[in-house]
């Protein structure tokens, strides 16, 4: 059937719409069904190489002889010419602005279409000026083939090989050389095969395979769509337009592992959707699948998408929601994947990089990682081996910084757990970028799988304060504030089973966590205190005092006491309040009658047989906090579902303001 | 009835009950899968906007692309809208985009703040010595800094907005073709295109400094024809001025561009269908923007009107 909808059934209204909330459930949208399914997918393609060889004019020529642009162009930017008093260029017709034009440099990639009768391109024009390494950067890593050019008068020059290198280092496997300017050298072909020679011998060395090499002339048209048997009748190879159209278009990723990193977690109704695009592999309704780093695992229980036919699956490439049968803590960063076939985790991590900060990259200082969702704190542990990138010669002395413009083997340690792929296994998940002060400075890749032998991290000072050591240092140190966390609830209500696995949890995401119960307060500090009223009060405030000198030292503290009287807890903010130090009140609520059941310790028994005296909820009050930051229903909920609400509530509230900022 | 002056030439007024002009097409499999790549690509950079910007605005000209921006927002978010949309008015609105936004947002519970440059149009406050801004008074570079980028920075100082999520495209113009999906802009909105960040493997510039914004280009990549094609596929609603209509001397016009009525010209066109413009955009050689005098009032127009703040 046609890509079609049922038009009969759908209300319109004055302006043409079509709503589908009130319309969608039973039309179809058959995706696949299609009267023109040979059509060929679009292509991007970069234009790389040395500065003045000849990019900007090659790519006008392909527009010009692909009949590829507006009426009027050429005329409009010939008569601005004459005006200028310039001869007409055909770079022009992509050198838009001004600048550019007085600077005969293109300044920026651009991003422009193009067809030949084979398929739809996408231009990607990156510059070759060395100042702009950025630029080309951005345009040639969304590429899916390269033209490299290299003007046959000048020959391999620096930025030949050092584009050459990058397309290597980025993933670009599909090149064709564009000996450009044959003109200039009367198209001879002996200075044609020497540059062949030259640069084929220097690909090779950086296991890159150019598909072939073209003479052209792209001011003269020269065997860029047409062939020139009549200036160069030794060639009969293909144009640069059908090189073109004998690239293959971009692999799909359907047969790689499953790789969703979590971009979000939305609730903008009861339902709790997990936001993220497929990186790799698909997803089914029903898989159980990992989260990585904290590798809980759920299973789908619905693909979410809006406007678009309900399915029980998804692929890569896919912007989707999912919701899980069970509601497990996920957050931004997590990645998910199939329990067979899970990424590495580790926080140190041998990488490829290329540096375009202003500042170097130095050893032992803080940086921010993206890879994916993720973004941890990081530090560069060591250069490995600076790469010249034109002789590919390694920099003979030992660095310990990377410079701009330099592409070096590093090794990075990240604060808590990267989850990440090889890059040679799964290009997305193994690739990073490094943010120094707000800006994109580098880029790398990963290699030589996992790193993890934490034993050896030598200790490194990499902190070193001359000022005060505030409160806000710490912070940035550890990358999350201190804070009390007041767990209050009847004895068997579940405060210790939930303060351990809370505190596990937060450990494992790279926090300082440390819990204060009975058992290591009672012994020793507090083992002067009974339980009469006087000392129960004296125990609590103890107890405050100490979460809050710990939590001012950045530790997140979690207290696991019974505590049943307002007054006590209120005392206990006050002190955490006036330390100026966070606390988060949660009720840990099970009915007396579900605690009682439970009776872990038969304290319950022991209280009903007249055995413990004042025994709270059994012959003393437990007064439930009238306005706690946060509920849990421990006879309700899992633990998983419990901890998961907690930690949903406490990531935020737990952020440094560097993190939040940068 | 009073006529408007747009209406008072060649394209007339249309009838309040003019039939649906939609009509199912057979988009062909690749065109498909190129639309999901664009949709899937452009939902993931709103999604990422709205993770990064605390206070997030998207602007809202009821356009076709802006209108598939809405549509796009509520890909992202599951039927939701989670931030204000924003309309720069410079009260040289068409009647029919009036009413198409009143009833926009209505149709979609839209959180519409509608922005008007008063003091400019009025000529007092800062505008007292140079009187009142309009297109009978000033030339139309002018009248758009005036009136769509002044108001912006004024209704950007009065929210505070740290970004906006923006509907260009990079086959509109030259100058947008050098954008990057996250486009940082100063304190005076200034665009340094010579000195851009690097944007690669879908990161990207993510904060800015304080009185600073982030322009998030979430159709960056689409072109006229890729919008015209999800609109049909998707069943988007949008003004019905970018149909052909009959003109009072027999030709039939229609707008593919739609800005202020006095700077915007219909073109010729037999097009009342969403087939029969995607199928004239495959002939068509003349750039979009054609229409629109702005571009064209002097050499490099667009680029000063953008470099100053312009979307």
């Amino acid at each position: 059937m046609l890509f079609a909808r049922d038009r009969a059934a759908v209300s319109t209204t004055f302006f043409s719409g079509v709503f589908p909330d009130a319309t969608f459930s039973n039309h179809s949208m058959q995706k696949s069904d299609s009267l023109f399914a040979d059509d060929a997918q679009r292509l991007k393609v970069v234009f790389v190489g040395h500065v003045d060889h000849g990019k900007s004019t090659l790519i006008g020529r392909i527009f010009y002889d692909t009949k590829s642009l507006p009426d009027g162009k050429v005329e409009q930017i010939q008569a601005a010419c004459k005006e200028e008093a310039m001869e007409f260029e055909y770079a022009f017709l992509l050198d838009a602005l001004l600048e550019e034009q007085e600077q005969n440099i293109t300044i920026d990639t651009t991003q422009i279409q193009f067809k030949t009768e084979k398929r739809p391109y996408v231009i990607i024009d990156a510059p070759g000026h060395k100042e702009f390494l950025k630029n080309m950067i951005t345009g040639a890593a969304s590429a899916d083939a390269a033209v490299l050019l290299i003007a046959a008068n000048e020959g391999v020059r620096e930025q030949s090989r050092r584009h050459g290198y990058l397309l290597s280092l980025l993933g670009i496997r599909q090149v064709v050389v564009a000996v450009n300017k044959m003109d200039l050298v009367d198209f001879s072909e002996d200075v044609f095969n020497s540059v062949v020679t030259e640069y084929k011998a220097f690909l090779s060395q950086i296991g890159l395979e150019a598909r072939t090499f073209v003479p052209i002339s792209a001011r003269g048209g020269f065997n860029v769509a047409e062939h020139a048997a009549a200036q160069m009748p030794w060639y009969q190879g293909p144009t640069i337009t059908d090189m073109l159209d004998q690239f293959e278009s971009p692999k799909t990723l359907t047969e790689l592992p499953l790789r969703f990193p979590v971009q979000d977690v939305y609730r903008f109704d009861e339902r709790r959707i997990i936001a993220g695009r497929i990186e790799s592999g698909t997803i089914k309704v029903g898989d159980r699948l990992v989260f990585s780093p904290n590798n809980k695992t759920s299973v789908v229980s619905s693909i979410e998408r809006w406007n678009a036919p309900q399915t029980d699956s998804a692929t890569v490439g896919e912007s989707i929601g999912i919701t899980l049968t069970e509601q497990i803590f996920v957050e931004r960063g997590h990645v998910a994947s199939h329990e067979t076939e899970t990424p590495i985790e580790s926080n140190r991590f041998k990488a490829n990089l290329f540096w375009m900060g202003k500042n170097p990259l130095r050893v032992g200082e803080r940086y921010k990682l993206k890879l994916t969702t993720q973004e941890l704190d990081c530090e560069l542990v060591s250069v490995d081996r600076v790469i010249d990138a034109s002789t590919l010669e390694a920099v003979a002395e030992k660095r310990d910084f990377v410079a701009r413009n330099d592409v070096a083997e590093i090794t990075i340690q990240t604060r808590a757990a990267l989850v990440m792929d090889n890059h040679d296994r799964l290009p997305i998940m193994g690739r990073f970028i490094i943010v120094d002060n707000r800006h994109v400075a580098g880029g790398g890749i990963i290699f030589g799988g996992t790193y993890t032998d934490r034993t050896k991290i030598k200790s490194q000072n990499i902190f070193w304060s001359d000022g005060d050591v505030t409160a806000a240092r710490r912070t940035l140190r550890n990358g999350h504030k201190g804070a009390v966390i007041w767990l209050t609830g009847l004895s068997g209500s579940g405060k210790s089973t939930v303060s351990r696995a809370l505190e596990r949890e937060l450990f494992n995401l790279g926090m300082h966590t440390y819990i204060l119960d009975g058992d290591n307060i009672r012994h020793g500090l507090n083992s002067n205190l009974g339980f009469s009223p006087e000392d129960r009060e004296e125990n609590i405030r103890r107890v405050a005092e100490v979460a809050r000198l710990m939590a001012d030292s950045g530790q997140i503290v979690i207290t696991a006491f019974i505590s049943p009287y307002r007054s006590d807890r209120r005392r206990a903010r006050e002190i955490a309040l006036e330390g100026g130090v966070d606390f988060i009140e949660v009720f840990i609520d099970a009915p007396l009658s579900v605690c009682e059941e439970r009776d872990p310790k038969s304290l319950y028994k022991k209280a009903r047989a007249g055995e413990i005296k004042e025994f709270t909820g059994i012959s003393a009050p437990y007064e439930a906090p009238e306005n706690p930051e946060l509920t849990v229903h421990t006879d309700r909920q899992s633990l998983e579902e419990t901890v998961a609400s907690v930690i949903e509530y406490l990531r935020p509230q737990l952020k440094s303001d560097s993190e939040i900022e940068i | 009835m009073h006529l408007h002056p747009a209406y008072a030439g060649l394209y007339p007024a249309p009838p309040l009950d003019e039939p649906p002009a939609f009509f199912p097409e057979k988009i062909s499999r690749a065109d498909n899968e190129h639309l999901d790549a664009l949709e899937a690509q452009s939902v993931f950079l709103i999604r990422e906007a709205f993770h990064y910007f605390k206070n997030i605005c998207m602007p809202w000209s009821m356009g076709k692309d802006s209108n598939v921006l809405i549509w796009l927002s509520k890909k992202a978010f599951c039927g939701h809208i989670p931030y204000p949309l924003l309309h720069i008015d410079t009260t040289y609105e068409f009647p029919e985009m009036l009413e198409y936004r009143e009833w926009a947002v209505k149709q979609y519970g839209l959180n519409l703040i509608v922005k008007i440059n008063e003091d400019a149009r009025a000529g007092r406050g800062d505008y007292a010595t140079r009187g009142p801004i309009g297109y009978d008074t000033t030339d139309p570079v002018t009248v758009t800094h005036e009136l769509k980028t002044v108001a912006l920075q004024q209704v950007m100082a009065e929210h505070k907005w740290d970004a906006l999520i923006t509907g260009i495209r990079r086959d509109e113009d030259p100058t947008r073709a050098k954008e990057r999906y996250f486009s940082p802009r100063t304190k005076d909105f200034e665009w340094d295109y010579k000195d851009q960040p690097p944007e690669f493997w879908n990161q990207f510039t993510t904060s800015c400094a304080p009185g600073e914004h982030v322009r998030v280009q979430a159709l960056l990549d689409w072109s006229e024809r890729d919008i015209w094609m999800y609109i049909q596929r998707e069943g988007i609603p949008i003004p019905k001025m970018y149909f052909a209509r009959n003109g009072k001397d027999g030709n039939r016009y229609r707008f593919r561009s739609l800005g202020c009525w006095p700077i915007s010209g219909p073109v010729e066109s037999d097009a009342d269908t969403i087939d029969k413009i995607i199928d004239e955009l495959a002939i068509t050689k003349t750039s979009e923007r054609a229409g629109r005098a702005q571009d064209h009032h002097e050499r490099n127009a667009m680029q000063k009107l953008r470099a100053k703040g312009f979307m």
